[in-house]
Formats: structure tokens, sequence, C-alpha cells
């Protein structure tokens, strides 16, 4: 049923939409919201819109309560609430908070209008096709099971007034052989597109907490803004120090080894999961690298941009490297592949200094709609 | 969703209930508007309630806000609206579905009480829409028909679709912006002006008339000493000088009902005229139910009480009926509960005029012993509640019924912000201190008393406001906000003289820059 309030509630939401876009930065730095991600809805508390008036400062107010305790004892509890919405005697301003569902497609929505994130060219989308088989239409002739009794009741009738046979005293109608009507299907083609995001992760002794947090907080982002615009996303997770292996979710950002750091095993094993599962002609594919910057020694990282060259960036639409600043990283790869790729569109890699820096970092991967 | 006025929605057994309830009402002197109830679905309570109650109101997103808000604690198991009623004659309430029967007459109960109380109490007058201005006798007399129009529901709807029609033509950004504005003035009414003569028809004369200095009177001998030339002179001059300054002078006397004055002064067009009308006309409305909240509650609330105990709950019942009571009445947090401070107070009233605890004698009376067994069985007490639902509201009620005694018994103390701890603590349980805190809170629903001073400040067209500063400083981001909507309706720039932190302090937007400074005049 609709309500009148419906639409006083949607321009709140709209007013509301515009302050989420405003506090964008600091919901996506804090990163609370992946704890619920399990559900459709994230919650975020928007302070309730207060309409300025001339009014009393808090502080000098006070006011007047009812109950034990002595003089110098908190006096607990915010806000009580009436039952009638009206004014309320005796008591002060509290901070009204409202907490406002938002659907993480909004949030991605909000999130790409803000970030000027430009929606992603589909690779799969013209090749790939799924027939699907809808009945929407009608015709004379046709198997028994699609017989279309209303339809052909109603031609029935219609016969029968017209030719003048029609009783309404006694309205029994036979249906004849050309009466009979049938559903009929058309075939509507989709375009189908598949998407997998490989998410790898450098795990080794030099990646702390406050490293895997921001590259929690940034890849949970940027499964947001993909599954916006995939429907059935995948996401393949990889954790690698000196050996690579794959790892589910949460392992993934909890895993802590510590030992040296050999890239290519991780890229290697990305390599293999493309192989198996994931033909480059029907998926769209999304490998993305996180670590400290340090690799083991120059020639691993010289045959991890050897695959990157010939292994992965044949087959997937971009490959991001984000590196995160770390006290004990060298910080060295990212400059090694801006060297050996500088021409190359495909990979896009971004420096994350600190949690304020994962903003700019999703644009940075994003923002060129690959 | 319409809602009509016929009560053939609310279920037969329901009806059964209500006619049973009322008569009991009316055995006990309740003197109520007939009262419409309808049944609604959660949801449907929700909307209403979010509009204030009025099933038809103008579209503003603060509506939409209330309702998440409303539902949202619902959902969550928060809070539920058990009860909403309407002043209006008839008068609505409303009851949720799904409640068990016992609350349901719980509500019918507490609202007859609300009904009676709309009916009487003499702030109610001022929402007679026949009444003609200004009330000045606003106590009724008991008896007699009263059937006041109070078709607010009416009302409500005709603002509805008037503001509707101004949509349909501005946009609703435009209009809901300006309402924004209009909404920010809001609490500049005058809450008393429905009851007094506020403007004197002033003569207007060609030239006024000389000045004349009143003199002391006295013996013929001892004129020049009583009344010097001298001082006579001065005084002559003084009255000249004030007479001076207030030459030209708009308004001639400082206006609390700054709404009032701005729609009939601020260069407005004819629809946003209309729409500020709207505001303050719906303000006055919900002022009455603001300065009686404490009253109205606890009236509804000892009626409720007394009917379901004494005459409409069975022993089945009698549990799920104070379990539910218990949880109107709680405290919580220490916050005054208006329900259960009202329902005490009008007890407490009872027993003393029960007992004969009040006069000269009782006041000058100092032994607590004869105080303690003080009882001259006059039974006076439901007489006296009686008048005071008709004859009071909040501040008087407070002012003259909450006592020291009262104060002790029921442990009310004052809390105040602790910038040491940074949180409100309870600073005093004296009683002195508790019930001028009290007061104060409800004096003027708890608003600042805000006042025009003059249409043509400094002769260059802008608007002075003065705040009658009562010990509390205004909220300064908020009163920066509150002028730059007033800069929109006065289209000059507009200055608010205040004090801030003890000093004189001038605030001014002229609609580009917020500046302060201490030289106000």
């Amino acid at each position: 049923m609709s309500l009148k309030i419906d639409q006083d509630h949607s321009r709140f939401r709209a007013i509301v939409r515009g302050k989420i876009r405003q506090n964008l930065r600091r919901y996506i730095s804090q990163g609370e919201l992946i704890g619920r991600k399990g559900k459709e809805l994230v919650s975020i508390p928007i302070p309730q819109i207060d309409i300025p008036r001339f009014i009393y400062g808090d502080k000098q107010r006070g006011g007047v309560g009812q109950g034990k305790g002595d003089v110098g004892d908190p006096v607990g509890g915010q806000e009580q609430d009436g039952d009638d919405g009206q004014g309320q005697a005796g008591q002060d301003a509290g901070d009204h908070v409202v907490e406002v569902d938002v659907t993480l497609d909004e949030l991605a929505d909000i999130l790409g209008e803000e970030l000027e994130l430009p929606a992603i060219e589909n690779k799969g989308k013209n090749r790939i096709v799924s027939a699907k088989d809808r009945y929407t239409g009608i015709r004379r002739v046709g198997p028994d099971s699609l017989k279309h009794f209303k339809r052909t009741y109603k031609e029935a009738l219609r016969r029968a007034v017209a030719s003048g046979i029609y009783d309404p005293k006694d309205p029994i109608i036979v249906p004849q052989h050309e009466d009979r009507r049938f559903r009929s299907w058309k075939e509507d083609v989709e375009p189908v597109a598949n998407a997998v995001i490989i998410y790898m992760m450098d795990v080794s002794g030099s990646m702390g907490d406050e490293q895997k947090e921001i590259v929690r907080i940034e890849s949970f982002w940027i499964d947001t803004w993909l599954r916006r615009q995939y429907q059935g996303l995948e996401s393949r997770y990889i954790i690698h120090d000196a050996v690579a292996r794959e790892v589910d979710r949460d392992t993934f950002f909890r895993t802590r080894e510590s030992g040296g750091t050999m890239i290519s095993s991780a890229y290697k094993l990305c390599g293999q999961l493309i192989d198996q599962h994931y033909p480059s002609s029907e998926w769209n594919i999304y490998p993305f690298h996180f670590s400290d910057g340090d690799n083991w020694s120059m020639d691993d990282t010289l045959s991890c941009i050897e695959l990157l060259k010939t292994d992965i960036l044949t087959r997937v639409n971009m490959f991001a490297y984000g590196q995160v600043e770390s006290p004990y990283g060298s910080g060295q790869f990212v400059k090694d592949l801006r060297e050996h790729f500088t021409e190359d569109e495909r990979v896009i890699t971004s420096e994350i200094r600190d949690r304020d820096a994962i903003v700019g970092s999703i644009k940075e991967f994003l923002g060129k709609g690959k | 969703m319409p809602i009509s006025p016929n009560q053939a929605d609310l279920p037969r057994y329901l009806l059964v209930e209500q006619e049973k309830i009322e008569a009991i009402g009316r055995r006990y002197g309740l003197d109520f508007f007939p009262v419409v109830f309808q049944m609604l679905s959660y949801d449907q309570m929700n909307e209403i309630a979010a509009y204030g109650g009025f099933p038809n109101r103008y579209p503003h997103w603060r509506f939409g806000m209330e309702y998440e808000r409303l539902s949202k604690s619902y959902e969550y198991g928060l809070s539920k609206i058990y009860e909403m009623v309407i002043n209006n004659n008839p008068s609505y309430a409303y009851l949720l579905e799904g409640n068990s029967l016992t609350d349901q007459k719980l509500v019918m109960c507490h609202v007859l009480g609300h009904v009676d109380f709309f009916k009487n109490n003499f702030s109610f007058r001022s929402t007679d829409l026949d009444a003609g201005e200004p009330i000045t006798d606003p106590v009724r007399k008991r008896g007699g028909d009263y059937d006041p129009n109070r078709r607010w529901i009416d009302k409500m709807a005709n603002h509805g679709s008037a503001v509707r029609r101004i949509v349909d033509r501005y946009g609703i950004a435009r209009v809901e912006q300006f309402v924004d504005t209009c909404l920010s003035l809001e609490n500049l009414v005058d809450p008393w002006s429905r009851f007094v003569r506020r403007r004197r028809e002033e003569i207007v004369e060609e030239e006024p008339t000389a000045v004349e200095v009143p003199r002391l009177r006295s013996k013929d001998y001892m004129e020049e000493f009583i009344n010097p030339e001298e001082y006579i002179e001065e005084q002559k001059k003084k009255i000249e000088e004030a007479r001076e300054k207030k030459k030209g002078r708009h308004p001639s006397s400082r206006e609390q009902d700054v709404l009032l004055f701005l729609i009939e002064n601020a260069p407005l067009e004819r629809w946003e005229r209309a729409l500020l009308s709207i505001v303050r006309d719906e303000a006055y409305y919900f002022a009455p139910q603001m300065e009686t909240k404490i009253m109205n509650e606890g009236w509804a609330s000892y009626w409720h009480s007394k009917m379901m105990t004494n005459d409409v709950c069975d022993w089945t019942e009698i549990v799920d009926y104070a379990e539910n009571n218990a949880g109107v009445m709680v405290t919580s947090g220490g916050r005054l509960n208006p329900y259960k401070l009202g329902v005490q107070l009008y007890r407490s009233i009872e027993d003393r005029w029960n007992r004969g605890q009040f006069g000269p004698e009782w006041e000058d009376c100092n032994d607590l012993d004869q105080k303690r067994h003080w009882d001259l069985r006059l039974g006076l007490g439901q007489q006296k509640i009686f008048e005071v639902r008709a004859l009071y509201n909040d501040v008087t009620f407070i002012d003259e019924f909450l006592t020291e005694d009262f104060a002790l018994e029921h442990q009310l103390f004052s809390f105040g912000w602790s910038n040491r701890n940074e949180r409100f603590e309870i600073d005093s349980r004296e009683f002195k201190n508790v019930k001028e805190r009290l007061l104060s809170q409800l004096t003027n629903f708890g608003n600042p008393f805000i006042y025009v001073e003059d249409a043509n400040f400094e002769n260059r067209g802008e608007l002075l406001l003065v705040h009658d500063h009562r010990g509390v400083d205004l909220r300064n981001d908020y009163a920066n906000e509150t002028l730059a909507a007033l800069v929109r309706i006065w289209h000059r720039p507009v200055n608010l003289v205040t004090l801030s932190d003890g000093k004189k302090n001038l605030l001014r937007f002229d609609g580009k820059e917020h500046s302060s400074r201490a030289d106000a005049p």
C-alpha cells in the first residue's frame, strides 16, 4: 500500500543522500561498514536534520529529573520518547541520531557519482549471450499444455454472441476448434557479463595490521563498486609470502605470516586460476594486488613483469597494483612496475599512504572504466 | 488511505467498550467532545503520527524524517505508539491494530481524559476557530452548551491543499525551501496574544499633545520644593527626547509575535505570505498542547488508572493493565516523565484538599507532627482537581502545587552540565533550585523571548530584534542560521541584540556575512 508519507519520506532520503555524499570520505576511511557486509543493507548513522531556531545553548541549561542519586552523580539516558511527538517538558535536546539504511547498490551509486567513476566498459557483453523464453504472446496453434483457457473461452463467447446462439438464461459456451488459443513465447536475448576479482595480498612479515586494514577497506569498496556493475561477481583470494595459496575471504584478511616475499608466486597462481576457471572470452577479470612493495629479489621482480606481460595482461580487463606504505617495506616494486609499463593502460598502480588516501586510490583504480 | 469520520470501521466489540467507558467517564464528571476512534495498522499509525496526528498535512520532508524515526523504532521494538488523539471537535483518536483488548480499553480511558482536558482547559480556548479575537474571558462557565468549532482536521487539510497548489505553481524545491525558512521562525510567537489585547487602538492625532510632566501632589506653599521648576524642565526634556526617538518608530512597542509582524510588514510575495501564515496558524494550534503537556498527560493518566482499576478491568486483565501502566509511568535515567509528574501532582492535590491541607492555617503550622496527622475531612479533592484542570497551565500548575514536601517525596533534583566531567550531573536537591529550574524550563515553552524592536534600525530599513536574556545564552550557530532565515524574509540585514557570556552582543547578518559586535544599542 502506498502511503501519503512516502513522498515526504523520499525527499527526506534525498536530503540524507546529500549528507552521505558530504561525509563519504569519512565513512570510507572508517571502514565501519564492512562488518555488516553480510547483509544487503548498511546502516549509516546520520544526525537528524534539525531546523535551526533561536534556542538556548545546551550546556548552561540543565534540567530537572526524578530519582535516586547524590549531587555530582551523572544523569543517565538521553532522549525519552513521548507518545505524540509534540513538545516535551523538562527535557533538554539530546542529540538525535537517525540510522539510515542504505542498500549497498545505492551506496555504490553514491560512491560512483562522488568519485566520478565511469560505468565500466563491458568486455564480454557483445560476445556472450543467453537466450531466455518468455511467454508473452498468443497464437492459434500449439500443444494442449499451453492452451489459454480464458482467451479460448472469450473467443467462444464472442462467436456465440455474434452468431446469436448465446442464451443468457442458459449461458453454456462450447468452444470449438477455431476458438482455441495458445500461449506463445518470445525469445529474449540477454547479454551476459561475468566478472571475477582476484585479490592478491602480500602477507609477509612487513605487512602489519594497519596495512591489512587499509587493504580490507579498499577491497571492500572496490568489491562494492564492481558488484554494482556486474551481477554475480565472483571473488577469489590469494595470499602469498614466499609461496602463494588460495584462501577464503576470512583468512585473506586475517592471516599474518612471516617470511620472505616472492610476488611471482602469487602471479603464477593467478594465471593458473584464470586458466582453469575463467576463460577470458567469457569473463571480465580484475586482478588486484596489494603489497608493501618489498620483493625478495630483483630477479623475482623481473619474472613478475614477465608473467604479467605474457600470461596475465593478455587476458584481463586491467591489472591493479596497490602499494600500502609500511615502515618496513622498501616500496621498490611500484617503481619497477611503472618503469616497465609506462605505456600500458591496462596496468594501474596506486600508492596508499594511509586511510585517508583510500578514496583517491579507489579513484585511480576505477576511474578509467576498464 | 482515506480517514472517514464514520465509526463503522471500528469493530463492534470495541464500540461496545467505548460506550461503556464513556458512561463511566460521565459518571465521574468528565465532560468531553464526541470521540471518534479509528483502528490503524502500525504503518498508518506511524504515518499519521509523523504528521502530528493529522491524516492530511502539507508536504514537507520533516514529516518523512519523523516517519522514518517512528517506523525504525517500531521495527526494532524500541517503542510503539499506543494512542494518539487530536484536539478537534469531534475529537479523533487512533487505536493500534493488534493491541490486546486490555490495551485498547486503557487507551480509550486515557483518551477520554485528554478530550475532557481539550474541552475544559482554558488554554485550548485559543484553538476555537469561531471564537473571534481576542478571547479575554477564556474561563468557560461550567454547564451550558459548549460546542465550539474546532474543525482543525479540515483546516490542516485545507492548508495541505493550499500548499499543494502553491507547489504545483512554483515547484516543490522552492516551496519546501521557503517552508524550511518559515519553520526556523516557528517558535517566535506570542502564546498569550490570543487572550489579551496587545495592540491598543492608537488615537491618531494631527499633533501630539503637549508634554505634561506628572507632578507630585503638594500644598501650594510646598510646590516649588516638591516639584522644583528645574526638575520639571529636565523631565520634560527627557520625555520629549524619548518621544523624538520614538517618532516614526515601527513597531511602536516591541512585538513578541515576530511571525505576525513579518506577515504584515515583510516584502513577501503572495504565496510566501500564505505559507508563513500557515506555519504561524499551526504553531498557535500546537501551543496549548505544549504549555499543558504535564497537566494534560497527568490528567489522562489519572483517569485511565482510576477507571481501569475501579470499573473497567476484571481480574483477568488487571495484571496486563498494571504492567502497561508501569511502562508508561517509568522514569528512565532520571529524566522527568510528564505522565508521572502530572499524575502524582493531581493525586497530591486531591489528597491535600480532601484533608484540608491548604490555606493560611496549614501554611502557618510549624508543628510537623500536627501536619502529619492533619485531616479536616473536607472531601474537596475531586472538586479541586476538576477546577485545576480548567484553570491552570503547566507553569502555574507547577508554581502553585509543587510543594517542598512533594519534591522531597518524589525525589526531584536539578541537573546541569559539568565542564569538568563533561557530562550532565545532578547539581542540587534544594527545593528552591529544583523549582526554579523547572519553571524556567517551562516558561515560554522553553523558548527564549525574542522581540521585534525596530523595523528601521539605524534608519537603513534593517530589522532589529532583541533577546530578553534570562540567564541562558542562545545557541550561537543556530542563532546565526536563524538570522539568515530572517534575512530571506526581510530582504534586508537583520540584527539581534543578546548577551553572550554576560556581555552585550549584537549579532548581524547582511545576506553575505555574519558579524557580531559588542557596542550594541
